[in-house]
Formats: structure tokens, sequence, C-alpha cells
């Protein structure tokens, strides 16, 4: 264990959604980097209170949607017409109507796949250990807590301004986070 | 609105008056609360007697199924009763039955979800996890029935000692990709919707062994607000993806039959008749373990009798659907003109397999009927008699399409019948212990319901509840 020196951080408890939301406007108007808010399930409009941008998984779940579909085409057509040419009751060996469901399923498994993995990836997850987790009080976080955490590696980070301005939203409690 | 003056039975969410909007839980519950009432049923010392009594029949017919397949397997598919030209019996029955049943999970959990049809929330969880089981059930049979387990990667494409791929055209590979599709694709989903729930029981985790267990499985989940952004999006992704999924699962596996030349299979009608009759009997199968388990595990607050009733809705709805098809089906047998069609038909209503056509029209036909009072819908004991019977009829339709046309073709120099023997018996009642021996599994060791979810369409306290 490292000695009390090395704070991760502060975290604050608030009582409803509502008071994190608008702790998160004052903690992203005052220009803080390194924070996150943690509830137990997605509050609405706090993704705007904290500025968090869109993210770009859609783009990349497109791309492997493209990819599965156009490599489920051009497998089949490779295996059954190209590579060994079967003759099955008379029909073309490239015979794209008949190739669709396939594609279609690959397409689906492909941008699947994509969607659940990068999410997880893009999350940093799975992560086994985070100074979060050591601490009693977060313990509620996934059942009725509202918590803002604010990293001490934040550039604008300043134990004791940091604890007044998550005090001044309405903090019920603000703890230090050890690293 | 004044909401003050209306008085709210707290039991009771089932009233048809539009301005009242219904309550989804019930009782006054708050976050705390409905995290406790769920975990509580992970975290008991001991599971209920019913969950004891039920686990030791389905493990045991588990183990039965484990011997009977071995018996199949070194043996050969000589000891089921199938022959030429009824090479389709149990087995493939018993494959479309449990498709089947398994669609009802996808469609709670996405296209309910792109509906917006808020009350999904609290039978989601427990309908995908019934939507794995039922896939992995299904997909035992295709399995076992080729006989020679050992050559089974022949499906898949990839090379080979004989240097020849799998036939593209062929509608039973198709099949293969689009069930193992569908089951990757419902894992991702269900497990995705678990994480934040396992993370809830790690974090009320008291012992060591349990702390580790949950902490592996919920992955390090914090509910940082940058993952709940992403992962949203991810599962809003993933419900669209599902939805044109989870009704081309069920299409294809009617090309099975669709594609070929027999009389009763080669019809176009198949593909909506197919998918209809999945979500009836999946919907069917969701109700008959609702009714138990919300009573046995103390969740009438979550799983209400408004979701219920919801559910009873959509059993009379696609059951119409189904009965529609059934008509359709004879009409256009007689209006095809065509006398191989014409003769199937009449040979399903009354011939030697008519006792099978008609249970079939009973359960799917007539008794979900009895849903157009409310006072049905809102009797648990007549939900689930009307469930089961329901389960009956979608197995016993497969039954009926598969072996009546199969048993009595063109020629009738060529027909033969079928009886199954007991390993097909076996076989049959042993998948469905599998599939309660997971379940039950699943009700011990994660949380039935999506906590994280439900809380989400819980007002909010204090603040302003949206309205």
């Amino acid at each position: 264990m490292s000695g009390a020196g090395s704070s991760w951080g502060l975290l604050a408890e608030y009582e409803t959604p509502d008071a994190l939301v608008r702790a998160a406007e004052a903690v992203r108007d005052a220009g803080y980097t390194r924070w996150d808010a943690h509830t137990p399930f997605p509050v609405h409009g706090l993704d705007d209170a904290m500025g968090i941008r869109p993210t770009r998984l859609p783009w990349l779940v497109l791309g492997a949607a493209l990819t599965g579909t156009t490599g489920g085409l051009l497998m089949q057509w490779w295996m059954n017409a190209v590579n060994y040419p079967i003759i099955i009751s008379g029909k073309p060996f490239n015979s794209i109507p008949a190739d669709i469901p396939v594609t279609f399923e690959l397409t689906v498994l492909l941008a699947s796949l994509t969607a659940f993995i990068g999410m997880l990836v893009a999350n940093g997850l799975p992560r086994f250990h985070h100074p979060l987790l050591a601490s009693d009080a977060f313990r509620r976080v996934t059942t009725d807590g509202f918590f803002l955490a604010v990293e001490a590696g934040d550039p604008r980070f300043e134990a004791e301004a940091t604890k007044r301005l998550l005090e001044g939203k309405g903090a019920t409690r603000v703890v230090t986070v050890e690293a | 609105m004044v909401t003050a003056a209306i008085p709210r039975p707290s039991r009771d969410n089932t009233s048809a008056d539009p301005e009242v909007r219904a309550p989804l839980v019930l009782s006054g519950n708050d976050y705390a609360s409905v995290t406790d009432k769920v975990c509580s049923i992970v975290e008991a010392k001991t599971p209920p007697d019913a969950w004891k009594l039920a686990f030791g029949i389905a493990a045991t017919f588990t183990g039965i199924l484990g011997l009977v397949v071995l018996y199949l397997i070194t043996t050969g598919v000589g000891v089921w009763g199938l022959n030429k030209p009824v090479s389709w019996g149990f087995d493939i029955t018993n494959f479309v039955f449990w498709v089947g049943i398994g669609h009802a999970g996808t469609l709670i959990s996405a296209i309910l979800y792109l509906f917006r049809q808020k009350w999904r929330t609290g039978i989601n969880r427990f309908a995908e996890a019934m939507t794995i089981f039922a896939v992995i059930c299904a997909l035992m049979f295709p399995g076992i029935h080729v006989g020679r387990i050992w050559v089974e990667y022949w499906i898949a494409p990839l090379p080979n000692q004989m240097s020849i791929w799998p036939n593209f055209r062929s509608p039973l590979l198709w099949d293969f990709f689009a069930v193992g599709t569908y089951f990757t694709v419902s894992l991702c989903f269900w497990y995705m919707g678990l994480i934040p729930d396992i993370a809830t029981v790690r974090d009320r985790a008291k012992g060591r062994v349990r702390q580790i267990a949950y902490g592996i499985a919920a992955l390090g989940w914090t509910g940082s607000n940058r993952h709940w952004h992403r992962y949203e999006r991810a599962y809003l992704i993933l419900a669209g993806l599902a939805t044109p999924l989870v009704l081309s699962v069920h299409s294809i596996v009617s090309f099975d039959f669709a594609t070929s030349m027999l009389p009763g299979w080669h019809a176009t009608i198949f593909p909506p008749y197919f998918v209809a009759g999945a979500i009836f009997g999946g919907f069917a199968m969701v109700l008959l373990l609702a009714v138990p388990c919300r009573a046995w595990f103390g969740l009438k607050d979550v799983i209400t009798p408004r979701h219920l009733e919801n559910m009873c809705k959509i059993l009379l709805a696609t059951g119409m659907m189904v009965g529609y098809a059934y008509a359709i089906e004879f009409f256009i047998s007689w209006y095809s003109g065509n006398p191989a069609e014409g003769f199937v038909f009449i040979n399903r209503a009354f011939g030697p397999y008519a006792w099978a056509y008609w249970t079939m029209v009973f359960c799917n036909v007539v008794t979900p009927q009895v849903f157009w009072s409310r006072r049905a819908r809102s009797n648990p004991w007549l939900i689930f008699g009307v469930a089961f019977c329901v389960n009956v009829g979608m197995w016993f339709e497969r039954f009926v399409i598969i072996v009546t046309s199969l048993s009595r073709d063109f020629l009738p120099s060529s027909w033969n019948s079928y009886t199954p023997t007991w390993v097909e018996v076996l076989t049959l009642m042993g998948s469905f212990g599998l599939f309660f021996t997971l379940f039950l599994l699943f009700l011990r060791f994660l949380p039935m319901v999506a906590m994280a979810e439900v809380k989400a369409i819980m007002p909010a306290p204090h603040g302003k509840a949206h309205r």
C-alpha cells in the first residue's frame, strides 16, 4: 500500500441524478478534463452535462458490417464457383440469390461482435482493478449512489478548491480516494 | 396532471384508463429495494424448496439425455424410428420447436426496445436467458441427427483433406449460419445487459469467492458515465441488428422446408408463418416461466400484472396470425388446383395423424381466445394453463408439418408411417431437462431482472419525474 500522500482523486456523492447533473455541469465549466460521473444506470442529460462527444463506435460497426457483406459474398463465390465448382440442380455456379442468406448472417455477425467487443475495448474493459473499487463509499454506485470522481492527475486539480467546488453543488460527502 | 386524486391500488396496474400512466414497478419500491429484491435471490444461503425439487428433476433428465445421446452416437441413427421417406421426425421437430422458443427473448430485448416499450425491462433478462438455453437445445438436434458427429466440422467453410467446400446453395447450410449467428448475437446481447447487474452483485458480495467470481464476470464495471455512453450506443446498435436477425432466423429455418418440392412444404407463406409461430411459442414459454418465478422469488412488484397482461395480448395476436396461416394453407392447397397439395391437407386433417393436427388447432387457435377477456388476462393460473397448451400446440405444429408431408408424398408406393422409439421420446424429455437445468442455474446465480434497466424507467427521487 502506498502512503496517505498518494491520492488518486476525490469522490463526491450526490443524493439524486438531478443534483449529479448540476454538479457535472459545474465541473465541466470549470475546465476539468480527467473526471467522470458514476451511476447505477445511464442518467438522462449527463452526457451533455459532461460534454461527452458522441462515440465513433457506429462507424466502426458500419465498417465491420460492410466487411461481412463483401467477405461473405467473395467467400461463397470463390469456394463454390472458382476453387471447387460444384453443379447443384443445374443452378449457375455463382448464384447471388442463394448467397444472400449467408451474406446477411455474416454481416450481422461481424457488426454485432464489433459493437460488443468495440464497446468493451473503447471503455478499457475488462479491467480488474480500479482505485474507486477499493473505496467502501463507492460500493453503492451499482445500487443507488450517484457519484462524481475527479482525478488528482487533472491539471486543474487542487485538493481544497476542487473539494469546495464539489461540495458547493450539494455533495452529501466528499472523500479522498487512495491510489 | 392531478394524480393524487386518483386512487391507485398498489398491486394492480392493469387499468385501461389512458389518463393514468401505469406504474411499471409497484408498491413504492425505490432503487435500493429493487436491488435488494433481485439480489436476495442470488444471495440467499439456500434456494427455495420448489427450486431444489425442480432442479433435481431437471438434472435427472439432463443425465438421461446424456445417456441416450451417447447410445445414439455409439450405435447410429437406426436407434430412432426414422425411415424412408420419413427421414426427419422428432429430431427436426424438436429443433424447430426450440429455435422458435428462442425467438421471444430477442423480440423482447430488441424489437420492444426499438419501439420504446418500457415494460420490457421487467422481463427481458430472463427472456434472453431463456433464448440462449433454448437455442442450445435447438443446436443439439441437428448436431446429433447427422449420426457421424465427428465429421461435423465439414459444415464449416474450413480447408479440409478433401479440398472441397460446403455447398452454399443449400438451405441446411444457411440454417447453420443463421442459428449460429443468432446464438452468438443473443449471447453478446445477454451478457452485455448482465455486466452492470453482475457488478451490483459484486459490490454487495460478502465472501471472497463471490467477490472474485462476480468481480471477474463484471469485467471491472464502475458505472462510469463515459462507459454508459458507449454502452447505450452499442446496445442500440445491437438491438437494431438483432431485429432483422430474429426475423431472418426463423425465415431461414422455414427455407429448409419451403425450398423443397414436397407438397405441404413448398409454400411461400412459410417465412412469415414460421416467424409468427416462433414469437407465439416463445411468448408462451416466457409466460410459462414468468408466472411461477415471480411467485416463488417474490418479484410480483417488478413483473407486474400489467406485464402478464401485455404478454397475453401478444399471445392472442400472434395466435391469430398462426390460425390465419393454417387457414390460408388450406385455401392455397385448394386454389392451386394441385392434386398432391390438395391431398396433403386433407390427409393432415383427416388422415392417420389427424389427432396431432386437431391437437395443434385446439391448442394454438382455440385456447388463446380466452384472452379476449380481461379477467382471463389477469388470472395467473389460467395464463399458465394457456401458455402450457400453446407450447404443446406449437410442438405439434412442427410435428404435423414434418411428418405428414414426409410420410405421404407424391407416390403412394413410397408411403410409410412413422412412430418414434423410446430413444427419441427420452431425447425430447431430456432436452427439456437440459433447458430447465440451465434456466434454474441462471435463476440461482445471476440476477434474473435487469436491475439497471428497471431503475432507469423508475421515477427519479425528488427530481422532476418525466411525464
